[in-house]
């Protein structure tokens, strides 16, 4: 993975100490919240229901053991001993005093960690495939260029402020696991005719109050063109976007506003002068330097079929279940990804205390090449494992409690804090979820069931992403009390769809039925070999709709 | 108000006029004007043979501007708010694009956490509260020493940085 | 506390949360911030209810307390208040689903 330079490393010291000269002018009094308030959350921390929350960068979801290992310390040091991973593979620290941030984030950066540009109108964190290096087919690593575009867009003097928030995803499989279709950028890496490796540039996607799928708007970017083209979308928006109304903000509006042919050429023209300043030109070496960090891990030569594993598996029931449910092949003989399910029946999805960080890291030095990754379906994954080791990293994952063999069941849900935790919350999503997979807690019924997402929001803002799960749930406040509303047929990847909504809401004593009549109607009229989502696009609202406002 | 030009607290040698208001009595005092005054009365300016500026709003491109840079010796570009930050753009533009030599000067709501963005994209005046002294301007400018990406100033990008010190390391 | 609520007005208290650690308080009638929710001043009316939030607002420019606001309370059953939303309910108390963190588990009602 990457390693600070002494470049990096002075540019985090020098951000703590900004940070410290900040808290500290604010906590004597010197400037009033109203002016701290832009600048604590450029560093991630927000005020929430109980108290702070601070969030911390995962560049793309990469995490070393030692990194883990620190956060488990700083969770159990400056909070209550556990932290909570986001939809965006970033990990929020709940109840954080802004007192101790200063001394936080130093120690963050001993790591080489941060929380620059975790919030703000600024380009976020950049999120990536949790399987990068280990994919089938991927063209090559997608962390790359994600760090690339991590050091462009850190403090990037002209797009600190712009209209919104503004989220960079990146793929290089043809499956999308990085959701590029709903990001303000998406970026696809692929080869041409040529065997030239460069990228598809998808604009305008988003959650939030207005869900749309982006629109491609670069079919072939060269390699060395690829900031030239971002810092050209970037200006395009920064100066057109909308700034009167903040549900306009985010450049999906500006795409919607002028049309994807418009954007599409003032994208271009701008993007031709900029190449011929020549300043954004991404020099070979500086590629080939980052892609060196990427390398594979000295992967051994091993029949891709494991004596071992086999045996193990025949032997234990339950061990082979979570084999089959929770890894993926990987595409090294004799290697598997290993999902690790921060999804416990009855548990807070993504959710994880300090001593399962220890262990996982743990774990991860021992079998994994000392890495993991946080997926954005709020899951951990082990990106290199050998077979003949899978055995003991289920014992020892099963150990900490981590071992939940149910990777894209229905109780792998994804949900936000809610009203547990958020303050712009409408509605709680946690005890949602938990009873969710209690109802549906029989592993024989969710494997019959078979791959289904859902995705649970406390309000609009959608960071449960409930407009893209299979099944979508959203809380609205309904006079101060909680209501719940369903969309159906949504999916992130690459044929991605945005939810419909089924009706009426429901209130919080009658929404976990609604949702089994949902799952229980698919059971009954689903074909052969259809998941949830097949059968929805086969049949439409209408049958699920009877079956739920249908009067008894 | 006062203001900092290259780095400097110094004595505003520009006056901002207003649209209906008139010009200062010394004939070679410069003027900043509004984009709308400067496109109604461009001939009279020029005439008056005076040092002469246009002030744009948000929303004002400087792409506007553009044919008339060679007679203009600044632009101002306003910040209406601290969270608005086209100018950014509008002042990289000016210098990257447009090639503008003249001053370009930050307007309105220009924070001190902001000083060290606003001369990164090219501003080399900034019109701030009272309140801010050389010691803090310097601080502001000072917290970065190094920068990841090129803009319009002169700093270096890391990135190249980085293949200095490689070469330099080779060479050694 | 609750006796003197008249029936029918709405009654209101007033919070805030520490700027030093983000924690919730609440404005008590001796014009301290108190963790208990049960040490709240309230305010039964709109006159009463503005002379409250005055009182609160007047911290704002100190370094005590941040994001000040009134919200609506009735009386319970032990002659205590209550708040009338989920969402101070559960400000007040802790998350829902860690009954074992916030003032829930420390005693501070
Ligand atoms: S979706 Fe709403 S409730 Fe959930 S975390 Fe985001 S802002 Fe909070």
């Amino acid at each position: 993975m990457y390693r600070y330079d002494e470049f990096d490393h002075q540019l985090v010291r020098e951000r703590v100490k900004q940070f410290r000269g900040q808290v500290a002018r604010r906590l004597s009094g010197e400037i009033t919240e109203d002016e701290f308030k832009p600048l604590r959350l450029m560093n991630g921390v927000y005020l929430q229901l109980h108290a702070y929350m601070l969030r911390i960068a995962v560049p793309y979801g990469t995490l070393s053991s030692r990194q883990l290992r620190k956060l488990a310390e700083l969770a159990r040091k400056y909070d209550r001993g556990y932290g909570h991973f986001t939809t965006r593979q970033n990990l929020q620290l709940n109840w954080p005093a802004l007192k101790d941030m200063p001394n936080l984030i130093e120690e963050l950066a001993t790591v080489e960690m941060h929380c620059i540009q975790t919030s703000g109108n600024c380009i976020r964190n950049v999120t990536s495939d949790h399987y990068a290096g280990a994919a089938e087919g991927e063209v090559e690593d997608p962390r790359i260029i994600c760090e690339i575009i991590r050091q462009w867009s850190t403090f990037h003097p002209e797009f600190s402020y712009l209209p919104r928030k503004f989220k960079i995803a990146v793929s290089a499989t043809e499956h999308d696991r990085a959701a590029i279709r709903v990001h303000d950028i998406g970026i696809r890496v692929l080869k041409n005719g040529l065997g030239e490796t460069g990228y598809e540039v998808w604009i305008g996607g988003g959650l939030g109050r207005t869900p749309i799928i982006g629109k491609k708007v670069g079919d072939f970017i060269r390699r060395e063109d690829l900031l030239s083209y971002l810092e050209a979308a970037l200006r395009v928006y920064n100066m057109s976007g909308r700034r009167d109304n903040m549900y306009k903000s985010r450049i999906k509006i500006l795409v919607h506003e002028i049309g994807e042919a418009e954007m599409k050429r003032r994208v271009e023209a701008e993007f031709e002068e900029i190449r011929k300043e020549g300043r954004l030109q991404l020099p070979d070496e500086e590629v080939e330097r980052i892609r060196r960090y990427f390398a594979a891990p000295a992967f051994e030569t091993l029949p891709d079929q494991s004596a071992e594993l086999d045996a193990e598996m025949a032997k234990d029931e339950d061990f082979a279940h979570w084999v089959r449910q929770n890894t993926v092949k990987h595409k090294t003989p004799g290697y598997a990804i290993v999902n690790i399910s921060l999804k416990p029946i009855g548990g807070t999805p993504g959710d994880i205390s300090s001593e399962q960080m220890e262990a996982v890291a743990d774990l991860a030095e021992k079998y994994a090449f000392s890495e993991l990754r946080a997926a954005h379906e709020q899951n951990l994954t082990f990106a290199h494992v050998r077979k003949q080791d899978l055995r003991a990293v289920y014992d020892g994952l099963s150990a900490a409690g981590l071992a939940t063999p149910n990777i894209g069941l229905i109780s792998d849900q994804i949900a936000c804090p809610g009203l547990d935790y958020c303050a712009l919350a409408n509605a709680r999503s946690i005890p949602l979820a938990q009873e969710i997979s209690e109802r549906f807690a029989d592993l024989k019924l969710q494997h019959d069931i078979g791959r289904l997402h859902i995705n649970i929001s406390g309000c609009i803002n959608a960071c449960g992403h409930h407009h893209v799960g299979h099944i979508g749930i959203l809380g609205v406040d309904k006079k101060g009390i909680e209501n719940y509303q369903i969309t159906l047929g949504g999916a992130a990847d690459e044929i991605a769809s945005v939810g419909d909504i089924i009706g009426p809401g429901f209130t919080d004593d009658k929404i976990v039925d609604a949702i089994e009549t949902i799952v229980m109607t698919y059971l009954d009229i689903r074909q052969e070999g259809e998941i949830f989502l097949d059968t929805y696009r086969r049949v439409g609202l209408q049958p699920f709709k009877d079956k739920l406002y249908a009067t008894h | 108000m006062q203001l900092i030009k290259d780095g400097a607290f110094i004595a505003d040698p520009w006056t901002h006029v207003g649209d209906e208001d008139a010009l200062p009595g010394a004939p070679d005092a410069g003027v900043i004007v509004s984009l709308e005054r400067w496109q109604r009365e461009s001939n009279e300016l020029i005439a008056s043979g005076r040092p002469l500026g246009v002030q744009l709003k948000s929303g004002q491109d400087p792409s506007e501007i553009a044919r008339d840079l060679e007679k203009l010796a600044l632009v101002g570009l306003e910040f209406p708010a601290y969270r608005n930050g086209r100018a950014y753009s509008y002042a990289s533009l000016l210098r990257q694009r447009y090639g503008f030599k003249g001053e370009v000067r930050a307007v309105g709501n220009v924070l001190r956490d902001q000083f060290l963005y606003m001369i990164r994209c090219g501003f080399d005046a900034l019109e701030v509260t009272d309140n801010i002294t050389p010691a803090i301007y310097a601080e502001m400018i000072g917290e970065f020493t190094h920068s990841y990406q090129t803009a319009a100033d002169d700093r270096p990008a890391v990135m190249s940085l980085r293949q200095r010190l490689a070469a330099k390391n080779a060479a050694d | 506390m609750a006796q003197h609520m008249r029936k029918g007005a709405r009654v209101q208290a007033l919070t805030a949360n520490r700027l030093q650690d983000g924690i919730v308080v609440y404005l008590t009638p001796d014009n301290r911030w108190s963790e208990k929710m049960q040490d709240a001043d309230v305010a039964d009316g709109k006159e009463e209810a503005a002379a409250l939030l005055a009182r609160g607002q007047a911290f704002l420019g100190s370094k005590d307390v941040v994001d000040v606001y009134l919200f609506e309370v009735e009386g319970d059953e032990h002659g205590g208040i209550r708040a009338m939303s989920v969402r101070e309910a559960i400000r007040q108390a802790g998350p829902t689903v860690r009954p074992d963190l916030g003032k829930q588990a420390e005693g501070k009602v």
